[in-house]
């Protein structure tokens, strides 16, 4: 396929229709509203399954019910639909289901406003649902990586039988970029665990409820044994401008996408900053970090929240001499380069000291 | 010598119940196996379990099952079904499950006329969860969280959830029934079996309410329970056929 101009919730759904993706559920909500309408338009057309649901607990039931009967399933939302959907992402988890979840996140808790915001990050990759529980949560900052990592969702998905966040905002959402899709996706990996009837077979059950204590306890290992290999596995991450960095930042989606602004301006000023933007939040990639604190004065953390994606990056540095800084605005409203570049240069000043 | 019944195929063998005595959703598990039989779809069929005493229907029927959220019951068939149009799904849900905390689910899978059957155990109370109040405890009925008796005033009114949704033109088939009887048994069976040829025909949705008993619950023998049911349940929520539209259904398929 030639490059197209597209829009990054077009983007995400095409992909996932390339991706295999045959049932798509979802409740409108801004800005994300587009994905749910291509679907309508383009799945159906591709023999897929599209319902505008009730609600996004339903949508996400339905999710589980697809997704149990061996179908590649996706639903999308924004941050008060996703905290709705927690539920069912809980229980995926437990099924161990494969899924994909889309959430474009807005500013505040409650109904905040629609302009983009990082706040669910503590939401997306502590589990966010109950239980003890995690979910592989990729942050994509261009529209060519949206169509990319939404490819990779559903591989991932289906390779660890888990549900897979895909998280961006708004301006992820509407923004149009140029961008080539991947080729079609002819052939899905077989489940055999799938509920499809049973068949000649014995019968089988998905079913999260465990009374027996040991039994249970087995579960949540083997989930947790999954969730470390995962991390060992597909841990992704983006360096820009690091080769010879001495200050480097750390952030991820739009907001890494505009620091790149920043890191070229401070560059031409003298400063020697890259940038290191996590594509996967869950797997953090803190291994990075470790390798290269030797070198870096000072790390600078930057969010479109007051403070979340910093601990994990505190985490990982703990035991290592170098200070981590953090600049955040709650999200509502997008900073600029040049707030970036004025606090890179602060930053920096500082940590010369 | 004429054999006149048998163990049926899809209800498993040397399981012990955890059901109390008396209670009404073991009677129901075996009439489906039965009727999965009668009509040769257990072999593609997939249950949904609720959140309720049924959760562990899967150590009884020797079909595929999946559990569900407590209430998610129909949005998780409708999933299923639309994924995989060729299974027969089953949604299994008590009336707490059904008519409080899956209303929204219930109601619009109903409307949109998912091809999908759907159990439903009305026992007047939540039963796995100690007798407290349901949606459809009656007037009067004393429940751990109507420690008086539920009262209009302070507790609403008992809510006849099937009747509602029999009203829908998505819905094809709607039959409320009882097992508090051998009669009330044999019309159960009679009534699952049409509701899953609704489904085998492709027409819609299908619902069949059984007023079953909870002796543990309502602090009965299993007799008193079953005379309760015959007594005071069924003048609430009558039983009989609430909705046949498959004629017409037939119909505009064609
Ligand atoms: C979200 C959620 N809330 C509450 C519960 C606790 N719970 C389990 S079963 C149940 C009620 C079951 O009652 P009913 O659906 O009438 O089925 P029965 O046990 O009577 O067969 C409740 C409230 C739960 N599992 N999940
Ligand atoms: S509590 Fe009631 S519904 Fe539950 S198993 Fe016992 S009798 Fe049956």
């Amino acid at each position: 396929m030639n490059k197209v101009f597209m829009s990054g919730n077009h983007t995400i759904a095409e992909a996932a229709i390339r991706a295999g993706c045959k049932c798509y559920f979802g409740y409108p909500i801004t800005p994300q509203n587009e994905l749910g309408e291509y679907m309508a338009a383009n799945l159906r057309q591709a023999g897929g399954t599209f319902i505008q649901s009730e609600s996004e607990i339903a949508a996400i039931n339905m999710v589980v019910g697809a997704a149990a009967s061996g179908v590649r399933a996706m639903t999308s939302s924004s941050s008060p639909g996703i905290s709705l959907k927690q539920e069912g992402i809980s229980f995926l988890s437990g099924f161990e289901l494969p899924a994909v979840i889309v959430n474009m996140m807005r500013g505040g808790p409650g109904m905040g406003n629609i302009a983009p915001a990082q706040g669910d990050y503590y939401q997306s990759t502590r589990g966010g649902g109950h239980g003890d529980y995690r979910t592989p949560v990729l942050a994509p900052a261009s529209v060519q990586e949206l169509a990319d990592l939404t490819m990779v969702a559903f591989d991932l998905a289906d390779r660890y039988r888990t549900p897979v966040m895909l998280i961006g905002d708004g301006m992820m959402g509407q923004m149009k970029e140029p961008v080539v899709f991947p080729e079609l996706v002819k052939q899905l990996p077989e489940k055999k665990w799938a509920l499809k009837g049973r068949g000649e077979g014995p019968s089988r059950y998905l079913a999260s409820l465990i009374l027996d204590g040991l039994e249970n306890e087995r579960h949540n290992w083997k989930l947790v044994r999954k969730y470390q290999e995962i991390a060992d596995c597909e841990t992704r991450y983006e360096l820009y401008m690091m080769e010879d960095a001495e200050y480097a930042v750390v952030a991820y989606g739009t907001t890494a996408r505009i620091i790149k602004g920043a890191i070229k301006r401070a560059r031409r000023e003298g400063i020697p900053v890259g940038l290191i933007r996590p594509i996967t939040l869950f797997p953090f990639p803190e291994k990075v970090l470790q390798e290269i604190a030797h070198r870096i004065k000072g790390f600078l953390v930057f969010e479109m929240s007051t403070g979340q994606m910093v601990d994990d990056v505190r985490l990982a540095l703990a035991d290592y001499q170098v200070k981590v800084e953090f600049h955040g605005r709650p999200g509502g409203i997008i900073p600029t380069p040049l707030e970036f570049s004025r606090v890179i240069n602060r930053h920096y000043r500082r940590m010369k000291k | 010598m004429k054999l006149i019944n048998q163990w049926p195929q899809y209800y498993k063998k040397n399981v012990v119940t955890h059901y109390c005595p008396g209670c009404g959703h073991g009677v129901v598990h075996r009439i489906i196996a039965e009727v999965l039989e009668e009509l040769d779809v257990g072999k593609r069929s997939l249950l949904v379990c609720p959140a309720g005493c049924a959760v562990l229907a899967y150590h009884y029927l020797d079909i595929d099952v999946i559990e569900s959220a407590h209430g998610r019951g129909t949005a998780i068939a409708t999933g299923v079904s639309r994924a995989n149009p060729d299974l027969f799904v089953i949604s299994y849900q008590g009336d707490g499950d059904l008519s409080a905390i899956g209303t929204a689910e219930t109601i619009h899978s109903a409307n949109r006329g998912e091809n999908i059957t759907v159990i439903f155990i009305n026992n007047a109370v939540y039963g796995m969860t100690g007798g407290q109040m349901a949606p459809t405890t009656i007037l009067d009925q004393g429940t751990t969280t109507t420690p008086l008796g539920r009262n209009s005033t302070l507790d609403g009114y008992p809510l006849h959830i099937t009747d509602v949704v029999a009203a829908f033109p998505g819905v094809a088939y709607a039959e409320r029934v009882t097992v508090a009887t051998p009669g009330g048994i044999r019309k159960t069976k009679k009534a699952i079996t049409n509701a899953f040829q609704t489904q085998i025909e492709g027409l819609g949705y299908s619902i069949v309410e059984v007023l079953s008993p909870c002796p543990t619950n309502w602090k009965m023998t299993p007799l008193q329970a079953c005379r309760w049911i015959t007594e005071e349940m069924s003048k609430e929520y009558q039983p009989g056929l609430l909705t046949d539209k498959r004629e017409e259904k037939r119909k505009q398929k064609g």
